[in-house]
């Protein structure tokens, strides 16, 4: 069965819901009966204090988490819960809180990995790298290579990921989550441990990203200057529980929102 | 091969020089490369990953089509366009594509700032600007309000343009595609692009330079084609470049020397420059590409040496014993081999091993294999450095020159090369040392004058047309080859009326790796005094080898050791500067060496390391006064300012030393 395409769905419309959806580790509820939906083509942040559910919610939507509770719909399909390969199938990628990357390989390696799952040709005919498999080779490496340039990575396509500063490597990441082509892209913290130029950039290529591929975004992010200027809209969550969803600037007025973050006298 | 044909490619070679000769603006030269030499690499860029290749014949085709795209947006003979950006292909084509049609590019620095940017744009009343991407259109169009004059402009790079209005906006690719249609519909658009490029005159401006503005407000240099394209003729007959040379293009375009090497040679002597892939890998292009033609400026080789040393450090115990005892070869005899000199058997044998153990795989890390002739100028390079490069087999060789003479003003000629000159002037050119001691020239591919600024342009020529080059120098006696010694205006009098050269001795005395910086003081005083910081990394680990005990920088700075070590260095520097008649006089008496590094955050240093000599003068006004009356040693108290911005006080009791000078001959007699 084919997985339906993102062109099924009309920018705007919702490329994935998640309804009343709970997830708890034993007694603690990481996340509570929460429901939105990010729409085809937006950049939507999900942020929230240390510990509100953020990751997990991720981690829902990629399926590494099962929740207990509520519904995943994806491109029309819903279901209980997502597994790892029908989201990374689907179109969905990720890049994480701390840098996943293959550390002892180069940055065009890791990038390259990304379009894994889009190679047709088997484990044999690659390792011998003739006829269809190194057409089928060139085509890939030719998205990894616009990739690079759109990243504007060239002077380190061949450095080895774990000599390249942090910045860089979490370029590299975002890089590979890339090259899978991903109708949704689910981004960690892309931002975290940077300094202000780092962090510019990094905006930059974010928008750069939804602009020319027309990527659907959801990020988690701390800097709230970062979020309130990147994302169309931002969903808020406190403890597990969504204490709000909207434009910037309704969640910046929202004094829900705004005790969460600052504390309140209880 | 039959003898017919080879007489005749000799005919056409001989006809080819000819119409070389006769083209006097660049787009005839462009024409005339792609008949001659139709199947030549041009030029060259990395695009994802792969080096993609124009011919003459494939450049010629783009810009003509590009040409006419661009009259099609309006741009006409004697329109200014604005050129922003960094070394592609497309901006060196948008160079092109306007001088063909008569325009004049301005090309600017892509760094500037989009203040610096709108004063150029203005200035120049450009019409048009190409430029390479997102960033640069931004800071135009955030200025837009004060350049009214601006139509349109043309970009490289669609990323994130995407959803910018495109009213005014235009994608080079899109302007190519239009002209190429143009072209194709209507047989009329080639006759009149050919007549457009004859109608082009050796006598029109082919571009305007903007000075970088270090002294006050940058200048529009205007420069006439034939001028640009005599100097080019000139230097690649004295360095005999052909087609078959390669150079990698990764100076700014709006600097005079990318200018020259990459464009004005470029189209003269129809060899193919080559672009890097991005601004940060032009080091690993430089080794993909193994151009045969090279230039940077010193701090480039310094870095790139740095680096070897470092990565020598971590080799095996082997490499790094074969490294040094080569690289010790190559000293003692390499430079004498390279110039032609005589040199024992023995070391003749010893080199060509090295050259093949060491010299020439290092020499392809570093990309510099294939080079034929490279340059470096802009500031002293050390004498170490210079002959580290030399030694290695690389014809590495000094040329003075600027904006205004449309770069070379002196240059060395092959087998005379010296690290502290800047060699004879160049093929047609004319110096003469004004009284004063600056230096003023006259030569083929000097300037036209600055752009609608005539009260400057006749401040920097003399009555008989000679341009001032606001530096002041002097003809060694020894070789005959121009020494520069300073900026004319930082130049002093001692109170004996010998010429005081600030920078030229505090470069002398940083050429020593123990000597970091140096502060020279001696105008309309009655000797020369230096005030120094030795460098803690190397005076340092001297100073682990000799079981010298230091915490603090300023604990080694005041050890007698070191004063003694540093007094050998300030002799040795007066030795040098007794050599030459002009700087006998400026010798140094007294030095001391100062208890704090000098720092940008106490404002004692510019941004760009530069010394602040005067601002040092007032702040350490007790030592100056010491230095000049005769103590021993003096105390000084100053605020300092620590990295995380607090301030504090920090008061030391400084040494003096007096060195002895070397009598001169003038002196002595």
């Amino acid at each position: 069965m084919r997985a339906p395409a993102a062109s099924d769905i009309a920018a705007g419309e919702a490329i994935l819901s998640v309804k009343n959806v709970s997830l708890a580790f034993g007694g603690v509820k990481a996340i509570n009966d929460v429901s939105f939906d990010i729409k085809k083509g937006e950049i939507r942040a999900i942020i929230g204090p240390n510990g509100a559910g953020k990751t997990s919610m991720l981690n829902v939507i990629n399926g590494f988490y099962h929740p207990q509770h509520g519904q995943i719909t994806f491109k029309g399909r819903t279901r209980q819960a997502m597994r790892p390969y029908e989201a990374a199938r689907g179109g969905i990628a990720r890049t994480f809180q701390n840098v996943a990357l293959f550390k002892g390989m180069s940055a065009l390696d890791n990038i390259m990995a990304g379009r894994t799952l889009k190679m047709r040709r088997g484990f044999l005919w690659q390792m011998l790298r003739i006829g269809p498999a190194l057409t089928e080779e060139i085509a890939h490496r030719r998205r990894v290579e616009e990739i690079i340039d759109f990243l504007e990575i060239q002077a380190i396509r061949k450095i080895q990921v774990a000599r390249l500063p942090y910045g860089l490597q979490k370029r590299v990441e975002l890089g590979r989550a890339l090259a899978m082509e991903p109708d949704l892209l689910l981004l960690d913290e892309p931002m975290a441990g940077m300094n202000l130029e780092e962090k510019e950039d990094m905006s930059r290529f974010i928008i750069d990203v939804n602009d020319h591929y027309g990527t659907t975004i959801a990020l988690i992010e701390h800097d709230m200057g970062v979020v309130m200027d990147l994302s169309d809209r931002v969903v808020v969550l406190d403890h597990g529980v969504k204490i709000a969803d909207g434009t910037p600037d309704e969640v910046k007025s929202n004094q829900a929102v705004i005790d969460a973050y600052l504390g309140v006298a209880h | 091969m039959p003898r017919g044909i080879v007489g005749a490619a000799q005919r056409e070679d001989a006809v080819a020089i000819d119409a070389t000769a006769a083209a006097d603006t660049f787009p005839k030269l462009l024409v005339h490369n792609a008949r001659v030499r139709a199947d030549r690499p041009a030029l060259r860029h990395k695009d994802l990953g792969i080096w993609q290749t124009w011919t003459w014949a494939d450049l010629l085709d783009e810009v003509r089509a590009y040409a006419v795209g661009l009259h099609r947006l309006g741009l006409k003979r004697g329109d200014t366009i604005a050129i922003v950006g960094a070394n592609r292909p497309r901006i060196y084509g948008s160079v092109m594509a306007a001088q063909m049609l008569g325009a004049v590019p301005v090309p600017v620095y892509a760094d500037a700032v989009a203040d610096e940017l709108a004063y150029v744009l203005a200035h120049a009343e450009v019409r048009f600007a190409a430029v390479e991407d997102q960033e640069q259109v931004d800071k135009i169009v955030s200025v837009a309000e004060r350049l009214p004059k601006l139509e349109t402009m043309v970009y490289d790079e669609l990323k994130g343009l995407r959803d910018y209005d495109h009213a005014k906006l235009r994608a080079i690719d899109d302007v190519i595609a239009d002209g190429r249609t143009a072209l194709a519909n209507d047989p009329k658009v080639a006759e009149w692009l050919d007549n457009e490029i004859a109608a082009g005159k050796g006598s029109d401006i082919s571009i305007i330079l903007y000075t970088s503005g270090t002294t006050g407000q940058s200048k529009g240099v205007v420069l006439s084609a034939k001028g640009c394209i005599d100097a080019a003729r000139d230097t690649v007959a004295f360095d005999k470049l052909t087609d078959q040379d390669e150079a990698l293009a990764y100076l700014p375009i709006a600097w005079v020397g990318d200018h020259y090497l990459n464009y004005a040679q470029q189209l003269v002597a129809g060899f193919c420059t080559a672009c890097p892939e991005h601004g940060e890998t032009a080091m690993q292009d430089l080794r993909e590409i193994g151009p045969t033609f090279y230039f940077a400026p010193p701090r480039t080789f310094e870095t790139m040496l740095t680096r070897v040393m470092i990565r020598m450090e971590d080799a095996s115990f082997i490499k790094r014993k074969l490294f040094h005892y080569f690289i010790g070869v190559a000293r003692r005899y390499g430079e004498a081999i390279l110039n032609g000199q005589p040199v024992p058997v023995q070391g003749r044998l010893l080199y060509r091993l090295g050259q093949f153990l060491v010299y020439a795989p290092l020499k392809n890390v570093l990309g510099l294999s294939r080079v034929r002739v490279a340059y470096t100028a802009g500031e002293a390079i050390g004498p170490d450095l210079f002959s580290f490069y030399r030694s290695l087999g690389m014809n590495l060789k000094q040329l003075y020159g600027q904006t205004e003479a449309f770069l070379y003003v002196t240059c060395q000629p092959d087998g005379q090369i010296y690290s502290d000159t800047v060699g004879p002037a160049a093929p047609n050119v004319d110096i003469r040392i004004a009284d004063s001691g600056e230096v003023l020239f006259k030569s083929p591919g000097m300037f036209v004058g600055y752009f609608k600024d005539d009260a400057k342009t006749k401040e920097a020529m003399t009555s008989d047309g000679y341009v001032k080059t606001g530096d002041a120098g002097f003809f060694d006696q020894k070789t005959g080859h121009l020494k520069i010694i300073d900026r004319a205006k930082d130049v002093g009098k001692l109170n004996d009326g010998t010429l005081f050269p600030p920078k030229y001795i505090e470069n002398k005395l940083k050429f020593f790796p123990n000597i970091r910086e140096a502060v020279a003081y001696g105008d309309k005083r009655d000797f020369v005094a230096v005030m120094l910081n030795i460098d803690l990394t190397a005076v340092g680990s001297w100073a682990e080898r000799n079981n010298v005990v230091y915490g603090s920088y300023q604990e080694l700075a005041g050890h007698p050791l070191v004063y003694d070590m540093v007094a050998r260095h300030v002799e040795e520097t007066n030795r040098a500067l007794a050599a030459d008649k002009m700087t006998a006089g400026a010798q140094i008496r007294r030095f001391l060496i100062l208890h704090k590094e000098l720092d940008a955050d106490d404002g004692e240093l510019t941004r760009t390391q530069k010394v602040r000599r005067g601002f040092i003068a007032e702040r350490y006004d007790p030592l100056i006064k010491a230095l000049y009356d005769g103590s021993a040693e003096a105390d000084i108290s100053t605020e300092v300012t620590f990295e995380d911005g607090r301030k504090g006080n920090l008061s030391a009791r400084v040494k003096i030393r007096d060195v002895t000078t070397v009598p001169t001959l003038e002196k002595a007699a």
